[in-house]
């Protein structure tokens, strides 16, 4: 939808009330009804940001740009590159950062912003005050960044901030690579179950079919949120369906990945 | 009817206004910084809500079809409360935010030195990051505050003509136009305008430059009176295109002098012009 007069989704949406769970059922019964939409893919890759390596996302954002924003972003990365660190009040990249979406347009804002962080050669201190000080687009960028900036699992605690909250555009970026590869099995298992209450694709959640396989536990609670939605006359998310097919197969492998287990 | 309402403190309202809105014609909202109804203690407590002006709130609006933007600023009522006041050396690095269209709201409340000292630097940091400001003029003493505040504007860096002077009324309408600045009118019930006294405003003083808000907050507000009055000018003769240009494009033109505003509430990717996307309709 690229109008204002866009169709608003439905009321019940569960992100937007005060409690995450869908104590309000939408009218077709479903947890919530399209409140994320499908990942869009304004690069043309398939992927997000976080999935790509940061030359192949520079490849792929210019030839997207306009000019004019192409001129900026090339500035912006030089003097990232030149300027890294966090001394003072601000730092000129944060300051791109700031600024990415309306030099870029929004449906660039989070590959430009990303490739800010990494031009700054951010580590885990900076992308913390990055995101502390940021915006939701500009938190959501530190996410997608994660995998790309962070070998250990020193930034979790962002992706468990981002996953406390209701904003499913930050719950959709903090299930990337990142937290695939370090979030540990419960704070995942809980992770995934939040996707499926909120309308969140669980094509989201990065190694998805290594991490649910033969996952005992997390099949327990697939099985008993479908029964409480059937007990209460609601449907069952077809993505629940899908995760705990995926729980059935193979040997377990649930914990976090081997360490330099995939591409950084 | 296309309707943006460019003052409204959606922080106060529930999500049922969101979807209110939207059936009414509401498109775009501007959120202005302001007063909580309980006094804050500290920059942090500014802080968390400034995030959420910039976070939970366009996220709140984008699931109804409403692009959220906001305006950054110490209120004058808390300008008094020394606090407070450190939260000045905070707001430079929100001023350069996407979504942040203008500084505000700005002004008097009980024109006090300290209101002096944070209007004065205030405006200094709209001109100082090509920020329109949003200034309210106040209750009490309404005309005085609002000679006071075009003279500390004309003393600023800030051109008159980038600032919009909000809660106006049928004493100070006059003097506000003449000086070049836009025109705010809150429509809210009991203590501001109300549809009819706008209309006649409108009527006597034409459309040019005039921006029509609900100011709806925590009190006894009514988020739809932009809606209302559209709809009292149809009645009464106005055309469309007047109602056009005063709910929806001259809003725009005001904070469209940002050059951040994104009419595209999912982020969906418009078009852009000059960093500003702004849907125009059939323009
Ligand atoms: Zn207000």
């Amino acid at each position: 939808m690229t109008h204002p007069d866009a169709t608003p989704t439905t009321p019940d949406a569960a992100p937007t009330t005060p409690d995450a769970a869908p104590t309000t059922p939408a009218p077709d019964g479903t947890p919530t009804d399209g409140v994320t939409p499908a990942p869009r893919d304004p690069l043309g890759t398939g992927t997000t940001p976080a999935h790509l390596p940061p030359d192949a996302l520079r490849t792929a954002l210019a030839e997207r740009l306009t000019p004019a924003a192409r001129t900026w972003l090339d500035h912006a990365l030089d003097e990232a590159a030149t300027h890294p660190g966090t001394h003072g009040p601000i730092a000129v990249w944060e300051l791109r950062l700031a600024e990415a979406g309306r030099r870029c347009g929004p449906d660039h804002a989070d590959a430009a912003r990303v490739l800010i962080l990494h031009a700054a050669r951010a580590d885990a201190d900076a992308l913390t005050r990055a995101y502390q000080q940021g915006t939701a687009d500009e938190r959501r960028a530190v996410l997608h960044a994660l995998p790309h900036l962070v070998p250990g699992p020193g930034a979790l605690p962002l992706v468990e901030d981002a996953l406390r909250t209701n904003d499913t555009r930050l719950v959709a970026a903090a299930v990337g690579p990142y937290a695939a590869r370090h979030l540990d099995a419960h704070s995942w298992r809980h992770a995934l179950l939040k996707c499926l209450f909120t309308g969140v694709p669980v094509d989201h959640a990065a190694d998805l079919a290594r991490r649910a396989r033969a996952d005992t536990e997390l099949a327990r609670m697939l099985t008993d949120y479908a029964a409480e939605r059937t007990a209460a006359g609601r449907t069952v998310p077809e993505d629940l369906h899908r995760v705990l097919a995926l729980t059935e197969s193979g040997t377990a492998a649930s914990g976090p990945a081997a360490p330099h287990a995939e591409e950084s | 009817m296309r309707i943006f309402d460019p003052h409204i403190h959606m922080t106060s309202r529930t999500t049922d206004d969101y979807e209110a809105l939207h059936a009414a014609g509401v498109r775009a909202v501007v959120e202005p910084s302001f007063w909580l109804g309980q006094p804050r203690t500290s920059p942090d407590s500014f802080r968390d809500y400034f995030d959420a002006l910039l976070g939970w709130e366009p996220f709140r609006a984008a699931q109804y079809g409403i692009a959220h933007h906001c305006t950054i600023a110490l209120n004058p009522k808390e300008a008094n409360d020394p606090r407070c006041t450190p939260v000045l050396d905070e707001l430079p690095r929100y001023l350069v935010k996407d979504r942040v269209v203008a500084v505000g709201e700005i002004g008097y409340d009980s024109m006090t030195p300290a209101e002096d000292t944070a209007l004065a630097a205030q405006l200094q940091l709209a001109a100082d990051h090509g920020l329109p400001a949003l200034v309210h003029t106040p209750h009490r003493d309404k005309l005085a505050g609002l000679r006071r505040t075009l003279d500390v504007v004309r003393e600023s860096a800030l051109p008159t003509d980038r600032v919009l002077v909000d809660h106006l009324n049928e004493t100070t309408v006059k003097e506000a136009k003449d000086s070049g600045a836009w025109l705010g009118f809150s429509v809210y019930p009991d203590t501001k305008m109300d549809e009819v006294r706008m209309v006649a405003l409108l009527r006597a003083h034409g459309p040019e430059r005039v921006l029509v808000n609900s100011a709806a907050d925590w009190g006894r507000s009514d988020p739809l009176t932009p809606r209302k009055v559209g709809d009292l000018m149809l009645a009464e003769g106005f055309t469309e295109d007047d109602v056009d240009r005063v709910l929806w494009r001259n809003p725009i033109d005001f904070y469209g002098l940002s050059g951040r505003l994104t009419l595209d509430p999912a982020g969906t990717g418009e078009a852009t012009h000059e960093g500003n996307s702004i849907l125009r309709g059939g323009e």
